[in-house]
Parts: structure tokens; C-alpha cells; sequence
């Protein structure tokens, strides 16, 4: 048998390989080269324009701090919209190639998936990255030559940073959309996840810039960065050959999100005690690492409300402390607690908070949820910090009005905040072999025993504490 | 000779939805075997598990002596998959596109078009490196699909229904330019649902039905055992009257004309010179002896059947 030819072992040259013919292809396509050129060339001259002209006007009003503003806010958007494009090329990458049947010849090759993904990636992202620099230096070219107005450094770094991290992100969350897509119709309809962010991020960017806060911009520079690599590992977990050539991927299938969320619920249980040792067994130890990254960040946010105390001074009015044992009592009432409605009340607002939790959390990686779990234990630090720079003893306000039902209750948060920072990831650490909807289906199921098996009981119980032995306590500790 | 495919119980799932269960093949060097099956029979799910797309449910497959599943970069450099779909890049030059997946087999530019051009020869298309793909025909695209595959000059080469939805020209062309690669170190795995063209080019057939083997074996091994032994036509050049009780009396005669007679003949080669022989004592001039021909189509409607239509591969 002769000797098997293969491909570039490291990884790169592999990629480029892709990438190289991916390009090429694109430099003959007049609907790719057209607006790569158009706004290389006449948009940053148009922009140069509208700058100069910008400065004419604003400077027979004295009013030269717009200008000033105006430019790097121009320099930002001529660097934006030829990565623009970067999208639309980064949604066809897969979803294109599968509607042309041209993708089997590429998967029956050796190169590794890795090579093909990222081979991918930089065929979306290198023309209009390279369009956007040219453009930038249209732009500045104009603008030293017609005003004699040359970028700060620091500012040209920034934007040039932001501009490569915004287009990064863009195409790193096309490719995923791409690779799970069956049609390029279908891959745009899903765009508008990348869409709507990057437009609101863009939005945000232009205020900070007319702001003149550009020390932020390296904030977001920094956060773009974090998304793209989460983003790039959520795509190379997700792209299986399989998945590429299975033509279902769209479809929805209902029964069969039926049946495998009931079997994964179940877990092979036939009685609900086995189910519950299943709960207990397997599904509160597969939280573990997610439970200590919860643990850390309440206590983080407990340590940042404290710090907060002095720097936002609560206006406490100390005649209504020292009148709180006389009072307090009538205060508790107010507050719903000592009664039924009271329990629901609080049942429902938690609950309430932990679906916000879920759906932010299933979006974001689950750091939304974990940020939005983190701000009550905030403001609880935040209380107490402001309590002991008003003289009075927070232990005993912490002892007296929290710890009673927090002992239930921050068990369910962090258990709760565990189950969705697990679903949250699902996409990312997804095991091989397995699709997306099959493991967020897991993650999913996981979350829903976590929920009803644990969370929920412990907020039954919290609320049941908060409602009628908080108080009890609390006029107890108090009360004088 | 060495085997160089060899799946036991070779099965894929998708959902809830059996694709292929439990294949056993088994494909020597330098053989042709032919996945003969209606659409949606699984052949290509079979070949795509082959070609360590897809990734088998259960069983196991090696290819080359590799493990489809744990060794699948080894497999894919050893095998050339020809596609039912063509899936070339039309804006691209003949020579530019083999360059390109050459260079994915680690071969550099110029010999991938020094190949490329040799192939192209092969199939007979010497002229057409410098042409945009765009500009073939359909039977050209097929046939520039073969060279891509066969560019690495792999040692297996898989062929995904190579004549599908061709016009009859285009498909001879393409299925000469098949027969041309049987050599002794190449083995082929070509599916298709075409009788004639499974017939033309197997060495061994394997008919599959419902993702599963109905039967396997070689043309005529199938036809003994579905049809049952060779039917003898014997022509003679006048009546042939009492000559007819001179043939041996262990022959079973099935038909009989005037000046013909057809025989069944478990063992072609012991029973015809006794016929011949018995026709010149009997002074009958022959004029010819003939099998006749036991379509395959017979073949695969009795193992296959008409099943009912299920979902696509």
C-alpha cells in the first residue's frame, strides 16, 4: 500500500490553507469587492469631508471641544463599517458552503477540524479587517493633510484595537451561527443575536467617545477580547462534521425535545424517591465547581457593597434608628411579613428573580445571572457598611433581619446561580460527539432538577422563615 | 490479499431514526465493491462512516487498517471521496482547484498540478487546466470530482453515487474513467441504485435495503443464489427433433423450439461439451450455445423487494 500523503501538522499553515483560497475566492466576487472598496476609499474620504467641514462650522462658534470629539468618533465609524462586511462573509463561511454542496469534499480531507474552523474565521475576518485599516489611514491621511490633525497615539492604538476586537467578535459569533445553520437565509435571520448587541455596543462607544471617557474604551477592548475567545471555543466545541452535513439541524423537532428532556429529568428513576437520589446522587455533585465559583462571587459582591458604604454615604437619620426598637414591629407589617400573603409574596419575587436569572444567564455564559445573583448580597454589604459608619452594630442588624431565612435562602441562591452558570456553558463545554441542542437539553434538565429538587424547597423554606420567624427575631434582637 | 475494508455491525442512528444497522463488510485490495440500494437505503451514510465523517453509533469500521473513529485523520489521507454532489468552486481554475486540495494532502502546488494535468489525461480532459470550473459540463464536474479524489493517489477510493442524475454520455464517460482505476493496489467502494452500472463494475455486490445487507456476494454467486443456476440456450442450424433425446438424461431441460432448447446448468463448464458433443453424434450442426441473460434487476427485486419509501439519507 503507498505511503498516505497529509496535510500540515501545525496548526496555521493548516488554516491558511483554507483561508488563502477562501480570500482569493472573495477578491473575484464583485459583491464582496465593491463595498470593500467603496468604503476603504470613499467613505473615509466622505467622512474626511464631513470633519473638516465639522470643524469650519463649530470653530466660527467657538465651540471647538465637538470637533475635537467629532474626529476620533469618525475615525471609529470609518473603522467599523468595512468590518461590517466581515459578517456577511462569516455567515456564508459554512452555511454557504453546505447550500452549494461543496462542504463533504472539504470534511473527507484530513485537515483537522480546528484548521478548518479557524481557516474559516480568518477568510471572514482578513479583507475587511484589512479594508478597515486602509480605511483608518485614508481617513488620518486626509485629515493631516486638510486640517494637519494627526491621532494620538493612544488613541489610534485604541481604536485600531477596537476596531480588530469588534471585528473578532462579529465574525467569531457569524462562524458559530454559520456552522449550525443549514442555509445561509437561515444564518441571516440568526444574525440579529450579533446584530442588535454590536449595534447597542456601538451606541454605548459613541457616547463614551463624545464623553471624552476614552479610558473606558479600553474596558471594552478588553471585555470584546474575553467574548471572542469564549466565542472561538464555543464554535470549536461546536463544529462537528456530523452537524455540518446533517440537514434536521433546523428542524424542530418537538417530540424529540420532549422525550429527551423527560428522559434526561428522569434519569432512569421509576419512583420519585429514586429520582430524588438521583437529585442528591449525581446532580448536587456535578455542581460542585460551579457552587464554589457562586460561593466566591456572593462573597465578592458582600465585600464590594461594604467598600461601597463610603464612597455612596446612605443619608441614615439616626433619630429613626434609635426609634427602631419602639417601631419595629409596625415596620415589619407594613412589609407584608407575619402573614400568608407575605410568604407568597416573597416566594413569587424570588422565583420571579431566579427565571431573570436563568434566561439572562442562558445568553451570557451565565455571567448576567451570576451578576444579577451577586446584586442583593451587594446592597446587603452595602447596609451594613453603612450601618457601621453610622455607629450602629451591623452584626446585630445582619443577625437580627438577614441571617434568620438567608440560611435557606443563599443555599438556593447558590445552588440556583450553580444550575444556570451550568446551562449558561452548555454551549461551551459541550462533551465531544455531542450536538448543541443535546447538551443544552442536559444542562437544561440538569437545571430543572436542581430546581425543583433543591431550590425550590429551600425557597419554600426561606420564605417561610422570612415571613414568620424573621420578624420574630428581628423584634426579638431589636426590639429593645 | 489483504483486507482493506472490514466493518462489523457498522451502525448509525440519528434520533430516534435507524440509518444504517449493523453492516458487516468486508472489502479486499484491488476489489470493487458496490453498495447497490434504493434511495434512503443508507449507502451513503455507509460510505460518509466510511470516510470518517460520520462517526458509527455502534460497531466498528477500519479503513487502511484504521479505526474510523480514533484514527480518522489517518483514514481520511488514505481515501479519495468522490461525492454524489460534485461540490466544486466554480469560480475557480481546474488547475488552482486541484492545487488546493492537494495542498490540504501536503502536496506542493506544482505537483499537484503536474498530477492534476496526468489525470486529467487519464479521463480525457487534457485541455481544460486553465478553465474555469464554472464553464463545465455536468459530466466534466464529475469527472474533475474524480481527479480531486484520486489526487493523493490514495489506495481507497469511495465513490457516492459517481453517475447520479447524469445525462447517459456524461455517465459512460464518468464510468469508463471508473474501470480505468481498477488496478490491484486500489480498492473501490462505489454505491449506487443503477442495475446496469452496479453489474458493469462490481467485482463483489452488496445489496443494501433499509440500512441494512440483504445479501452479498459476487454478480453471478447473487444470480445462482436469488435466480437460481444458469440457464444454457442452444441454437441449431435445423430442427432438431430426436437430437433432443440423445442430450445426457441428468440434464433438466426448461424450454424447447424446433431448432432451439434451453437447459439448466448447475456446472456450465462439465454440461455444455456434453451437449455439444451429443449434438455432433446426432449430426446436428450447432450454431451457437449461450447463457441466457438472468437480468440483475431479478436479482434485486426478490432480495429487495418494494419496500416502502422511507425518510432521505
Amino acid at each position: 500500500m503507498q505511503a498516505a500523503l497529509g496535510p500540515p501538522r501545525s496548526l496555521i499553515p493548516g488554516a491558511w490553507i483554507i483561508a488563502r483560497r477562501e480570500i482569493r475566492d472573495q477578491m473575484r466576487d464583485w459583491r464582496i469587492l465593491v463595498p470593500i472598496v467603496g468604503l476603504t476609499l470613499f467613505f473615509p474620504a466622505l467622512m474626511n469631508f464631513t470633519a473638516r467641514q465639522a470643524v469650519d462650522f463649530v470653530g466660527r462658534y467657538d465651540a471647538p471641544i465637538i470637533a475635537e470629539r467629532l474626529i476620533p468618533f469618525l475615525l471609529m465609524v470609518v473603522g467599523f463599517f468595512p468590518i461590517s462586511i466581515s459578517l456577511v462573509i462569516a455567515l456564508e463561511s459554512f452555511a454557504g458552503e453546505r447550500e452549494r454542496l461543496s462542504l463533504e469534499p472539504l470534511l473527507a480531507t484530513p485537515l483537522s477540524d480546528a484548521q478548518l474552523y479557524l481557516g474559516k474565521m480568518a477568510a471572514s475576518l482578513l479583507p475587511p479587517l484589512g479594508a478597515a485599516y486602509l480605511g483608518i489611514g485614508v481617513y488620518l491621511f486626509g485629515l493631516w493633510r486638510g486640517l494637519g490633525w494627526t491621532a494620538p497615539a493612544p488613541l489610534l492604538v485604541q481604536i485600531l484595537l477596537l476596531t480588530t476586537a469588534q471585528a473578532v467578535v462579529m465574525v467569531c459569533g457569524a462562524v458559530v451561527i454559520s456552522s449550525q445553520t443549514t442555509s445561509v437565509r437561515a444564518a441571516n435571520l440568526l444574525a440579529s443575536f450579533i446584530i442588535v448587541p454590536v449595534s447597542q455596543l456601538i451606541i454605548g462607544e459613541s457616547l463614551i467617545m463624545f464623553w471624552g471617557r476614552y479610558t473606558v474604551l479600553w474596558f471594552i477592548v478588553a471585555a470584546l477580547l474575553l467574548v471572542a475567545v469564549v466565542l472561538t471555543r464555543v464554535g470549536l466545541h461546536l463544529f462537528n462534521r456530523q452537524e455540518l452535513l446533517a440537514r434536521e439541524i433546523d428542524v424542530l423537532d418537538l417530540r424529540w425535545l420532549g422525550r429527551t428532556l423527560w428522559a434526561e429529568f428522569r434519569s432512569g428513576a421509576s419512583t420519585p424517591w429514586a429520582w430524588y437520589g438521583g437529585v442528591l446522587r449525581r446532580t448536587l455533585p456535578s455542581l460542585w465547581p460551579a457552587l464554589l465559583l457562586m460561593v466566591l462571587a456572593l462573597a465578592a459582591a458582600f465585600v464590594v457593597g461594604v467598600r461601597l458604604a463610603p464612597q455612596f454615604v446612605l443619608p441614615l437619620d439616626p433619630t429613626q434608628l434609635n426609634s427602631l426598637p419602639q417601631t419595629i414591629t409596625l415596620q415589619l407589617q407594613r412589609f407584608g411579613l407575619m402573614s400568608a400573603e407575605g410568604w407568597w409574596w416573597i416566594l413569587r419575587h424570588n422565583m420571579s428573580a431566579l427565571a431573570l436569572a436563568t434566561v439572562l444567564g442562558t445568553f451570557s455564559f451565565g455571567v448576567a445571572a451570576v451578576i444579577l445573583l451577586m446584586a442583593p448580597t451587594a446592597i446587603v454589604g452595602y447596609l451594613a457598611g453603612s450601618l457601621a459608619m453610622a455607629g450602629q452594630n451591623a452584626g446585630l442588624f445582619l443577625a437580627a433581619l438577614v441571617l434568620p431565612h438567608a440560611v435557606l435562602e443563599v443555599p438556593a441562591t447558590l445552588l440556583a446561580g450553580a444550575a444556570v452558570i451550568r446551562l449558561g456553558l452548555a454551549a461551551v463545554s459541550l462533551p465531544r460527539g455531542t450536538s448543541l441542542g443535546e447538551s443544552w437539553l442536559t444542562a437544561l434538565a440538569e437545571w430543572a432538577r436542581a430546581g425543583l429538587g433543591l431550590v425550590l424547597p429551600l425557597l419554600v423554606g426561606a420564605a417561610l422563615l422570612e415571613v414568620f420567624v424573621t420578624p420574630r427575631i428581628a423584634v426579638l434582637l431589636l426590639g429593645g | 490479499m489483504d483486507t482493506v475494508i472490514e466493518t462489523r455491525r457498522l451502525t448509525k442512528r440519528f434520533g430516534s431514526f435507524t440509518a444504517v444497522a449493523e453492516v458487516s463488510l468486508q472489502v479486499n485490495s484491488g476489489e470493487v465493491l458496490v453498495l447497490l440500494g434504493p434511495n434512503g437505503a443508507g449507502k451513503t451514510t455507509t460510505t460518509r462512516m466510511l470516510a470518517s465523517i460520520l462517526p458509527p453509533s455502534e460497531g466498528e469500521a477500519r479503513v487502511a487498517g484504521f479505526d474510523v473513529v480514533t484514527q480518522a485523520a489517518e483514514v481520511r489521507r488514505r481515501i479519495g471521496l468522490l461525492t454524489e454532489h460534485h461540490g466544486l468552486y466554480t469560480r475557480m481554475r481546474a488547475g488552482e482547484y486541484l492545487a488546493f486540495f492537494g495542498s490540504m494532502y501536503g502536496l506542493a502546488e506544482d505537483e499537484a498540478r503536474r498530477r492534476g494535468q496526468d489525470l486529467l489525461e487519464q479521463v480525457g480532459m487534457p485541455d481544460v487546466i486553465h478553465r474555469r470550473l464554472g464553464e463545465f459540463s455536468k459530466g466534466m464536474r464529475q469527472k474533475l470530482a474524480l481527479v480531486r479524489a484520486l489526487l493523493h493517489d490514495p489506495p481507497v477510493l469511495l465513490l457516492d453515487e459517481p453517475t447520479s442524475a447524469m445525462d447517459p454520455a456524461s455517465a459512460r464517460l464518468v464510468r469508463d474513467s471508473i474501470l480505468e482505476l481498477r488496478s490491484s493496489r486500489r480498492t473501490l467502494v462505489v454505491t449506487t441504485h443503477n442495475l446496469a452500472e452496479a453489474e458493469q463494475l462490481a467485482d463483489r455486490l452488496a445489496i443494501i435495503c433499509q440500512g441494512a445487507i440483504a445479501a452479498q456476494g459476487s454478480v453471478q454467486e447473487l444470480k445462482r443464489l436469488h435466480v437460481g443456476p444458469p440457464i444454457m440456450e442452444l441454437r441449431a442450424a435445423g430442427p432438431l427433433d430426436g437430437a433432443l433425446r440423445s442430450l445426457p438424461a441428468d440434464l433438466k431441460m426448461v424450454a424447447a423450439g424446433p431448432d432451439w432448447v434451453r437447459y439448466q446448468a448447475d456446472a456450465p463448464a462439465q454440461a455444455n461439451p456434453r451437449v455439444l458433443a451429443a449434438m455432433a453424434m446426432a449430426g446436428v450442426p450447432v450454431v451457437t450455445l449461450s447463457e441466457v441473460g438472468r437480468s440483475l434487476e431479478a436479482v434485486y427485486l426478490k432480495v429487495v423487494g418494494s419496500p416502502a419509501p422511507r425518510g432521505e439519507e
